[in-house]
């Protein structure tokens, strides 16, 4: 009875301590360290997407180009946008989601800090089983979108042409089935953590109108995530019976529908273009207003616009679907919500420029991806409304054109974003600022590779090249401009090989950063570079939006900032080097039990695609193991 | 090949180096302009068979129409919002590497309601039309001629409705007549798409789609499918040719007729082959015993100017490496291969090709 008691409270693992070294790593739950883990992947998927990429471009460079096979070059383009979409937008987001949000809001931690842990780890299970499809017999090839019946149907399984006969390849699909229901499983888990902390952890005086537009941007994010993810979880399920199982939720034959996967995949789909936007919103509107010493111009109407946004998302799905037949009167129906939702996203360029407007800009790297980020979005934003004609959208539809639009929307928005967050937030995070020629070198030329790899496009799309073509043929007129766009793929890949230099040198050699480098105006800078573990030595209390500002500046009778001679940071005191426990601060302990519940998921998913029942079985008694060993571990390990 | 556009010269760039932000300026407006001019210069791009801005029809037309309204306001929009960021950088850049103490502005009603407001009525302006079209277009057209299109993986098979005539890849019109397609797949998800008659539709399995298409100019029109449907969908192709009236009745009539029987020679023993061997199982030509209809229908496949999707020209060298090894030629061709699985000789070969070729 002792004994069972005993193990009750100690739990079948000790508690591990450690907050240094290797296997802290894996053991972590400080907020801090898993948003680095979420970055540090999410690049690493990032540059396997760009490689990805970059054959795309060899094979597209010339007509009837013969670098890779018509069945690699399927694999290549679903795997890119999978992986940047799934493995590098969204956890990229939620790095800076994981870093900032008890930094900026006033917290210690997040709500659930294991859950967090929790959510990483399924993530980089996720990832890696879906790659793992390269070493067993394929990666997906139906398309990041996967339209059944091609995707769902093993009838229509890619058949390769062996020297022993024609071969079906097997599984290929399943691993975005399976792999993308693993990696909802970790973005739901992450959206209600972020969620709880935001509404429940802000700092005394943080009211909800006082909170960073990055945050408001989070939270919208976070609602969208909760609702969206289950959609596409049902989606996932059926198409896994069907694929596996034989079931006909997408069968014709046997009484389905292909068209039920398309309005289940873009109710989720649309929605999540707004996940993947605005995070990278939310950053600008955080960059602009320090950069050019000014506060947010009209802070309320971006956040409103920003929840605008969130709420029409969910009734816009079907422009995806304006030539698969649902009608003139769906078709007009979609097309007038697609027109207005370019609204509050209008909106928000124009606060965006107010912003810069009469404010003292300095052009230093973070704004200049923020600058980078607004004036391609205008373009991204721009063409969208013309796939708001519906009768001309018949001819762009899966054409290069529509591949140029996400592309400005996704890359010169979301990662252009993203990358003025990596700037701005680096010298908190690794106290040190990143080498800004390096920096403006980064910028331009993925600026003009950029635009040199997409603008053609828009061209391309026009003159009437289909997307997911393995080749083109000469004599269409598409040679020129592809051959522009492989090189500025080429272009970005030197800018990431620049940014990536930038910032392994500047982790050593960065100038050293101190608190506020950027006379920034919100609550993360307040702390020294890089964060206590305990973040905050004492929880601030918050009077202003922009609060740290305010305690900076006061204004005078004009409006113009004044500085107050007693503001500035948090200077070092004793705390200095202590750790939380020797401040006395209580701060969740390390566990091994997120990592070791996260194993199961990929091994339930590698047992029901091989059936083989015992792997499922394994996996599952492993999930809920550490699911019990994570409730019945001691709150710390001095608790025992 | 398209106008290539090129920036006029590249020492505009250079910078002043007291105008720490104006180099990027510069860049960047020129980047912009360099886009937009792109685009503006592909509207006139000769040689591209299947350019989405040289409409040959009233709905290509017709949808050409609410794209330059369209694109035309995108473009001033463009101008005025990236004029008005490049304004803003270039006026209100820190000066002297000092920091300035603006006024802290924090919102502007009246503004703000401006420009939500401008972009709504444009919007809504532009939303008429738009919606308007969406009716027009799936309106059955009065007169049309009906031709039922099945999409399989990865060609596409025509049936006229009226004479039943059956035909593969190239579809033939009647230049003035709007042209009711119904289109139906037996496989996966695929798109007809004719850029310079219309817009595209998805042909769905399971569903029956509509799609109008018309031709107010003779020639040839260049297609393809447009949603992905597996290893082979760019060589998804398909061909129109849009004819006179009464060339098209001329076509029609001789289409209705069976195959000629061959003369005799190489021509019958490639019958023989045809008929005897593999052939006959998946393709039908008229009046013979083939009546196989799972690849096209060959009755007058000499009269066809591509084959396989319309992916090669009809020849003889192509039509041999074809029957030699069609998966080969095409990535998962369905076609079996006819040195590898159906174990043709060279001679075998040589008399299928003699066969098909009579099939005028």
């Amino acid at each position: 009875m002792a004994i069972a008691a005993q193990v009750m409270k100690r739990g079948a693992l000790r508690r591990p301590t450690a907050t240094r070294g290797l296997m802290s790593w894996f053991t972590t739950v400080d907020h801090k360290r898993i948003g680095i883990l979420y970055g540090t992947t999410a690049f690493m998927f990032f540059l396997l997407g760009g490689i990805e990429a970059l054959v795309i471009r060899v094979q597209l460079a010339r007509p009837n180009g013969e670098f890779v096979s018509a069945d690699l070059y399927n694999q290549l383009f679903t795997t890119h946008g999978v992986t940047m979409i799934f493995l590098v937008v969204m956890p990229f987001g939620a790095a800076f989601f994981n870093y900032f949000i008890p930094l900026m809001i006033g917290a210690r931690d997040v709500a659930f800090p294991r859950l967090n842990a929790f959510s990483y780890w399924i993530f980089l299970f996720g990832g890696l089983f879906i790659y793992s499809s390269w070493f067993l017999g394929g990666a997906p090839d139906s398309g990041w979108f996967n339209y059944a019946p091609l995707s769902t149907d093993p009838r229509f399984a890619t058949e390769l042409f062996t020297d022993t006969g024609r071969v079906a390849a097997q599984h290929r699909v399943d691993f975005y089935l399976l792999g993308l229901q693993i990696l909802g499983i970790a973005s739901m888990m992450s959206a209600a953590n972020f969620i709880v902390t935001i509404l429940n952890m802000r700092a005394p005086g943080m009211t909800l109108l006082r909170l960073p537009v990055f945050i408001w941007m989070t939270l919208v994010v976070s609602f969208l995530l909760l609702f969206a993810m289950p959609v596409i979880a049902v989606a996932l399920f059926q198409g896994m019976f069907d694929s596996l199982f034989g079931a006909n939720f997408f069968n014709v034959a046997g009484g389905g529908d292909p068209l039920l996967w398309q309005h289940m995949f873009w109710i989720f789909g649309h929605p999540e273009v707004y996940i993947l936007i605005l995070p990278a919103m939310g950053i600008v509107s955080e960059v602009l207003p320090v950069f050019s010493r000014k506060p947010l111009f009209g802070y309320a109407a971006i956040v409103f616009s920003g929840i605008a946004i969130g709420f029409m998302g969910w009734g816009v799905w079907a422009h995806h679907m304006f030539a698969a037949g649902l009608g003139p009167v769906a078709n007009a129906a979609f097309g007038i919500s697609t027109m207005f939702i370019a609204v509050p996203t209008g909106v928000k360029i124009f606060n965006w420029l107010a912003t810069l407007w009469q404010g003292s800009i300095r052009f230093a790297t973070p704004l200049l991806f923020s600058i980078g980020f607004v004036s391609m979005f205008i373009i991204g934003g721009l063409s969208g409304v013309t796939h708001a004609i519906v009768v001309h959208d018949y001819q762009q539809t899966d054409t290069y054109y529509i591949v140029a639009h996400f592309h400005y929307v996704l890359f010169g928005g979301a990662i252009f974003g993203l990358f003025s967050g990596v700037y701005y937030w680096y010298p908190k995070i690794y106290g040190r600022l990143m080498n800004e020629g390096m920096g403006k070198l980064h910028f331009w030329l993925m600026f003009i590779g950029f635009n040199l790899a997409f603008g053609p496009f828009h061209i391309l799309g026009l003159q009437g090249m289909p997307r997911r073509t393995y080749q083109f043929y000469p004599g269409y007129g598409f040679d020129f401009w592809n051959m522009v766009s492989t090189v500025g793929a080429f272009t970005i890949a030197v800018s990431t090989a620049v940014f990536m230099v930038n910032f392994a040198r500047s982790k050593k050699n960065g100038k050293k950063a101190g608190a506020d480098p950027w006379d920034a105006r919100t609550l993360e800078w307040t702390m020294p570079s890089p964060p206590p573990d305990y973040n905050f030595l004492e929880i601030p209390r918050v009077h202003h939006r922009d609060d740290f500002w305010h305690r900076k500046y006061s204004e005078d009778q004009k409006g113009r900032p004044v500085p107050v001679p007693v503001g500035g940071a948090e200077t070092p005191t004793e705390a200095e080097g202590k750790t939380a426990h020797e401040l006395g601060i209580h701060m969740p302990d390390p566990s091994y039990w997120p990592l070791v519940a996260a194993i199961g998921l990929p091994l339930m998913a590698y047992g029901v695609m091989y059936k083989m029942w015992w792997l499922l079985g394994a996996g599952a008694v492993i999930l809920v193991m550490g699911l019990y060993g994570w409730v019945l571990e001691p709150a710390s390990e001095e608790e025992h | 090949m398209p106008p290539v556009s090129r920036s006029p010269s590249r020492s505009n760039v250079a910078s002043r180096p007291d105008l720490p932000g104006s180099k990027g300026i510069r860049l960047a407006s020129l980047c912009l302009t360099l886009l937009a001019v792109g685009i503006l210069l592909a509207a006139c791009a000769p040689n591209a068979p299947q350019d989405v801005l040289d409409p040959k029809g009233p709905y290509a037309e017709k949808a050409d129409r609410l794209w330059d309204l369209t694109f035309g306001t995108a473009v001033v929009v463009f101008f005025i919002v990236e004029g008005l960021l490049v304004a803003a950088l270039f006026l209100f850049r820190q000066k002297g590497g000092k920091p300035g103490n603006p006024v802290q502005v924090h919102h502007n009603t009246k503004l703000e309601i401006g420009w939500t407001m401008v972009p709504v009525i444009i919007l809504a302006a532009l939303a008429v039309p738009s919606t308007a079209a969406i009716f027009e277009f799936a309106a059955e057209p009065e007169n049309a001629l009906e031709v039922e299109v099945t999409g399989k993986q990865w060609w596409w098979q025509y049936r006229y409705t009226e004479s039943g005539v059956m035909a593969a890849n190239e579809l033939y019109i009647p230049v003035g007549r709007p042209i009711r397609l119904v289109l139906r797949s037996e496989d996966v998800i695929h798109s007809f798409w004719v850029p310079k008659l219309g817009g595209k539709q998805d042909v769905v399995p399971g569903h029956t789609n509509l799609l109008n298409i018309q031709a107010s100019v003779p020639g040839e029109y260049f297609g393809q499918c447009a949603e992905y449907c597996g290893l082979s969908h760019a060589n998804m192709r398909l061909r129109v040719f849009a004819v006179p009236p009464d060339e098209f009745e001329f076509w029609l009539e001789s289409q209705k007729q069976n195959a000629q029987p061959p003369p005799g020679g190489l021509t019958a023993d490639g019958q023989r082959l045809f008929l005897e061997g593999a052939c006959a199982g998946c393709h039908a030509i008229g009046g013979t015993a083939a009546q196989g209809q799972v690849g096209p229908n060959l009755t007058h496949f000499a009269s066809r100017t591509t084959f396989a999707g319309a992916m090669f020209e009809n020849n003889t060298e192509n039509l041999r490496a074809w029957l030699r090894d069609a998966p080969d030629m095409k990535p998962g061709a369905k076609m079996p291969s006819g040195t590898k699985e159906l174990g043709l000789s060279d001679n075998d070969i040589d008399a299928l090709i003699a066969y098909l070729e009579s099939l005028k």
